[in-house]
């Protein structure tokens, strides 16, 4: 085995990664303000491809690609997640804030649920994989005789810029700074002032945002959209969330990219059968090594 | 007769003599006295005469075989319950050690044309390996850790499953012998209901007599206070690993016999929906609740079935229930009544104005 044979294999380990990372973010915060393993996250991601495939069939003239319409798409669909898990956190989540954490995990699959059998029996979306109106050009550049398209390094850069701006918002902002001390202690953050509520419902907007571009971006790339896609993709961002040490953006973000490429490599290696034994081999070993992460603090659990 | 035993429940769950002597009016009659014995007895009573006689009344080979899921789903349910229920460790990859169980016992029956009985202590030591395999090294990790390990224990054992040739690949095994017992050989679907049945009435016994003893108070020790419970001199990592194994030996019992009331397995059985059905059943139900994780398991499988005339809908319509239900009553539907100890503590506290509260409300909640 030669590096030669690896390397297309770890690049396109790197687009599934930015997708993961994407996703993952938004769980990997949502665990850290809530401690709960939000199980409806990856069909947000689900929904959010889907809304994004209506908008672009509604504005699509033919196949030609309108960059333009993928943009203000891409908006739309960010908001629309965000406010999708906004609305699941303040109609579900929010009153079982005093519920035992299982509880609430259970009531997140009852969400994914309820989103996955809405999606199944809405009118012109249903049980197919739908081929998605768009298709990015295939114009781009060759490296060691592999062809790479400008649409694919656009996507990872759009994942670094996002990830980037929301480490930025959660390190180094006031609201940052509130969102942290949210997660640390909420008692001590109500009595310092802040509104947790709106803190909390701020972090499933983010989330959820992350979500619909990572939905946009994948469909892009992926060429199809299907109903159940979500809540695989869901725990496998979880997964990565927890290799790179869940409830930091960095270590997210990490792991996201880390899984995505072991699953890419594993394929590669020894079959598409086995690409998922590999990357759960690989996060049980990360956590027999290091039990809190890749970038996770150690902390003392006393939960 | 529900209602009595429902008034009597709450005194004479906590220790048979010393509180409910107390607490318990006068009592008279066959249903007191079995409420003596345990609370929930006389509805168990009643819920498990009305199932004895089930494949009489109903003639349908349809219901029966939904009410053999319910069993089955009810006996892999107490086995969750040890670790999630009675330990507090989150378990996403239970069905595991339904698939090793499954599988050995299919393996043995077809290959080697081993009895299905013979087969069971083989999957139950099987399965004890794998639970010490995976347990030894991540019960020292956080719970949260801990879900995606069990996770990625589950997809894992789907994924060997499903790829080797030895167990049958995507199609997995089929032509596993039928259980036979004392010269009696079981083909139907309502033999493998009575079947399941006495499973079910086995292990919830059991379950009910670990609870009470010392096994089962260290678990429960450990489920509300892990410092607490090693400075009282519990090892807490032996004893998770314990919780951890009981629940296997559920999980592979159940799964052999599985494999033989089926006849067929394949792997779409033992996936991560699988697991998750039977969290649902402890967590709807009542986390760490016996009766709670039966009564799930009811719901869990007989709702999307009540809910079949919605056709394509059906399961979106039980995802609302499940919502509301968690929404709703978050502590499931037939909770635990604890050991009394903690609701004493609380009424104390209660009556002394300015003593603090049981730390109760830390971020999380207990059982993560």
């Amino acid at each position: 085995m030669t590096w030669s044979v690896v390397v297309p294999d770890i690049v396109a380990g790197l687009f599934l990664g930015a997708f993961l990372a994407l996703v993952a973010v938004g769980y990997s915060m949502v665990y850290g303000i809530l401690r709960l393993i939000n199980f409806a996250h990856g069909d947000f991601y689900m929904l959010a491809a889907f809304v994004s495939y209506s908008l672009l069939a509604v504005v699509t003239v033919g196949t030609k690609i309108n960059w333009g319409n993928v943009v203000w798409v891409g908006i739309v669909t960010m908001i629309a997640g965000g406010v999708l898990a906004m609305a699941v956190e303040r109609l579900v989540y929010r009153p079982m804030r005093r519920a035992a954490v299982l509880s609430v995990m259970i009531a997140a699959l009852g969400v994914s649920q309820v989103l996955e059998n809405g999606v199944l029996n809405i009118p012109g979306w249903g049980s197919n994989y739908l081929p998605f109106p768009v298709t990015p050009p295939s114009t781009g550049f060759n490296v060691d005789g592999i062809h790479y398209t400008w649409t694919q390094v656009v996507i990872v850069v759009i994942a670094v810029v996002l990830i980037t701006a929301v480490w930025w918002i959660v390190n180094r902002t006031m609201l940052g700074t509130a969102m942290r001390a949210v997660a640390q202690d909420r008692a001590a953050a109500t009595l310092m002032g802040i509104n947790t509520d709106r803190i909390i419902s701020l972090v499933f907007f983010i989330g959820g945002a992350l979500a619909g571009a990572a939905a946009v971006t994948s469909s892009l790339y992926y060429g199809q959209i299907n109903y159940l896609e979500g809540f695989s993709l869901g725990l496998q961002a979880f997964t990565a969330a927890v290799m790179g040490g869940i409830g930091n953006v960095a270590g997210a973000a990490v792991g996201g990219l880390l899984l995505g490429i072991l699953e890419s490599v594993g394929t590669g290696l020894f079959g598409a059968q086995w690409a998922l034994l590999f990357a759960f081999g690989a996060l049980v070993l990360t956590l027999w090594l290091r039990p809190t992460g890749l970038l996770g603090e150690r902390v003392a659990q006393r939960v | 007769m529900p209602r009595e035993s429902k008034d009597l429940a709450a005194p004479s769950e906590i220790t048979p003599t010393a509180l409910s002597d107390v607490e318990q009016p006068p009592a008279s009659g066959l249903n007191v006295a079995l409420s003596r014995l345990h609370p929930g007895l006389p509805v168990a009573l009643v819920a498990l005469g009305l199932a004895a006689f089930l494949p009489a009344l109903v003639q349908n080979t349809y219901v029966v075989s939904v009410a053999m899921q319910v069993e089955i789903l009810m006996c892999l349910a107490l086995g969750l319950n040890f670790v999630v229920g009675l330990c507090g460790m989150l378990d996403l990859g239970f069905a595991a050690f339904f698939a090793i169980g499954s599988y050995t016992t299919g393996l043995l029956s077809v290959d080697s044309h081993w009895p299905i009985l013979a087969t069971v202590p083989v999957a139950v030591v099987a399965s004890l390996i794998g639970a010490v395999f995976i347990g030894t090294p991540t019960l020292r990790l956080r719970s949260d850790y801990l879900a995606v390990i069990t996770l990625g224990f589950g997809e894992i054992i789907q994924n060997i499953v499903t790829n080797l040739n030895q167990t049958g690949g995507p199609e997995g095994i089929s032509g596993i012998a039928p259980l036979s017992v004392a010269g009696l050989t079981i083909n139907s679907t309502a033999g493998y209901f009575y079947v399941f049945l006495v499973l079910t009435v086995l292990f919830t016994w059991v379950s009910y007599r670990v609870r009470r003893s010392r096994l089962g108070r260290a678990w429960l020790a450990i489920r509300e206070d892990e410092d607490t419970a090693h400075a009282m001199g519990i090892k807490v990592h032996r004893f998770k690993l314990y919780a951890y194994m009981a629940g296997s030996v559920y999980g592979s019992i159940t799964g052999s016999l599985y494999g033989a009331a089926f006849i067929a397995i394949a792997p779409p059985s033992f996936g991560f929906s699988e697991s998750l059905l039977v969290v649902m059943a402890v967590a709807m139900g009542g986390i760490g609740s016996i009766w709670g994780a039966l009564l799930g398991a009811g719901v869990v499988i007989a709702s999307p079935e009540i809910f079949r005339q919605f056709a394509t809908a059906r399961l979106l319509v039980f995802g609302f229930l499940l919502v509301l239900i968690m929404v709703l009553r978050p502590q499931g539907i037939w909770p635990e009544t604890g050991l009394g100890l903690e609701r004493r503590a609380r009424s104390v506290a209660r009556s002394v104005r300015g003593f603090a509260r049981p730390s109760t409300r830390r971020s999380g909640g207990r059982a993560q």
